[in-house]
């Protein structure tokens, strides 16, 4: 059966609570993640207090104030800090987002509460191990896929056709809508994920690309493409505004149309 | 989950445990079943409960006699059958998604469809057994 409930070793402890920093008049509470796979402990949620007039207002100016300010050894993954690399993609007050694009001053009431993207192996604090999600995409084979002899200057398409690629080529694979998905947390071995079936329905989409009915073949399978029952946390959590459920919904229905 | 409490790792490389068997290429003909039968319920419900509604309290008889209107006893019957389909579908969906033991998973896949047929057949022959006036 599915596990429930968190293993005895991954069972959140009490942390350290950080001192306030010294002169700072207006603080924010950050309570974050911890856990070391060097230490053998269980993981824990440190307390932090942020001087909010010395810092940015994302809650990644945050977490950047706090490794530069108090505690260095905290890790995180950041790179572009403006919601187009998808590093900094972490569960911020119980919602999957970009910590970059996420303004603590969204965070209502009280701490921001951090921790990492939910139902993924963690390397340390907030780094989750997307090796599977990244295979997964690698899976749906995101190219374009060609018999024809390749013309001179370019595989040419519509503006109309183009236009249908909207709302999908946008993904930047933070994996903030498969980690929210329940069907993902109970099957992600066998079932590819709103991230990567969003992709496969990028490429399923694309005028210019030949294999479509073989990228159909290698999804329709009972796990891969059936497990999303449509439950639209994927839509929710998507913090560029796409929407998985739909490019699923649309995988399904050309799934039908080959076959009535 | 931390990274000592992943599943048992294999040297296979992710690529592979990802494509491991392959497609079943399979899954569309249910997933399009579960809808038909989805919308035949809808459709067949306020007959049917129209029906039930009129043999409620009344006797054996009765219902004999409702039930040896052709129209009647076949809106029953695809009812059953509608619906019977839509429950094997669904039990099977939610067994595949929360059992992960093969064997369990396998023998809860085949009990299913055990009940599902046993309760279609034994609803079809009450039915067929009341309209027939047998």
């Amino acid at each position: 059966m599915v596990e429930f409930a968190l293993p005895k070793n991954s069972k959140i402890t009490g942390g350290k609570t950080w001192p306030k920093p010294a002169g700072a008049t207006e603080t924010r509470e950050f309570r974050v993640y911890r856990w070391n796979p060097d230490d053998g402990k269980n993981p824990s949620v440190d307390t932090y207090y942020v001087d909010t007039n010395d810092c940015g207002p994302m809650v990644l100016d945050g977490l950047i104030w706090i490794k530069n300010h108090i505690d260095p050894s905290l890790t995180f993954r950041r790179s572009c800090r403006e919601g187009v690399c998808g590093s900094c993609a972490m569960n911020i007050d119980g919602q999957n987002t970009l910590a970059c694009t996420r303004s603590m001053h969204d965070v209502k009431d009280g701490a921001v509460k951090i921790n990492p993207l939910p139902h993924q192996p963690v390397v340390k604090d907030l780094v989750p191990d997307l090796t599977n999600f990244y295979a997964q995409y690698a899976s749906v084979e995101p190219w374009l896929k060609t018999t024809s002899p390749t013309p001179q200057k370019e595989w040419r398409q519509t503006h109309e056709d183009r236009e249908k690629l909207d709302g999908l080529y946008e993904c930047i694979l933070c994996a903030c809508c498969s980690t929210s998905c329940p069907s993902y947390w109970w099957n992600s071995d066998r079932y590819l994920g709103p991230a990567a079936l969003l992709q496969a329905n990028r490429w399923v989409s694309d005028s210019r690309d030949e294999a479509t009915g073989e990228r159909l073949d290698n999804l329709e399978d009972p796990f891969r493409l059936y497990r999303c029952h449509t439950i639209m946390n994927c839509a929710k959590a998507c913090p560029k505004g796409l929407n998985p459920a739909e490019a699923i919904a649309e995988l399904k229905l050309k799934m039908v149309e080959r076959q009535i | 989950m931390s990274a000592s409490d992943t599943p048992k790792r294999s040297m296979r490389t992710p690529l592979g445990r990802v494509r491991n068997l392959g497609a079943a290429h399979s899954g569309t003909s249910d997933f399009w079943r579960q809808r038909i039968t989805a919308v035949a319920m809808t459709l067949l419900m306020i007959p049917g409960l129209v029906i039930i509604m009129m043999l409620l309290g009344r006797n054996q008889v009765y219902a004999a006699q409702t039930l040896s209107s052709i129209p009647v006893a076949v809106i029953l019957l695809l009812f059953i059958f509608a619906s019977a389909w839509h429950m094997k579908i669904g039990m099977q969906v939610v067994i595949e998604d929360y059992v992960h033991n093969e064997k369990l998973k396998l023998t809860a896949v085949m009990l299913n469809n055990f009940f599902s047929i046993a309760v279609a057949l034994a609803s079809t022959y009450a039915i067929l057994k009341l309209s027939s006036g047998v």
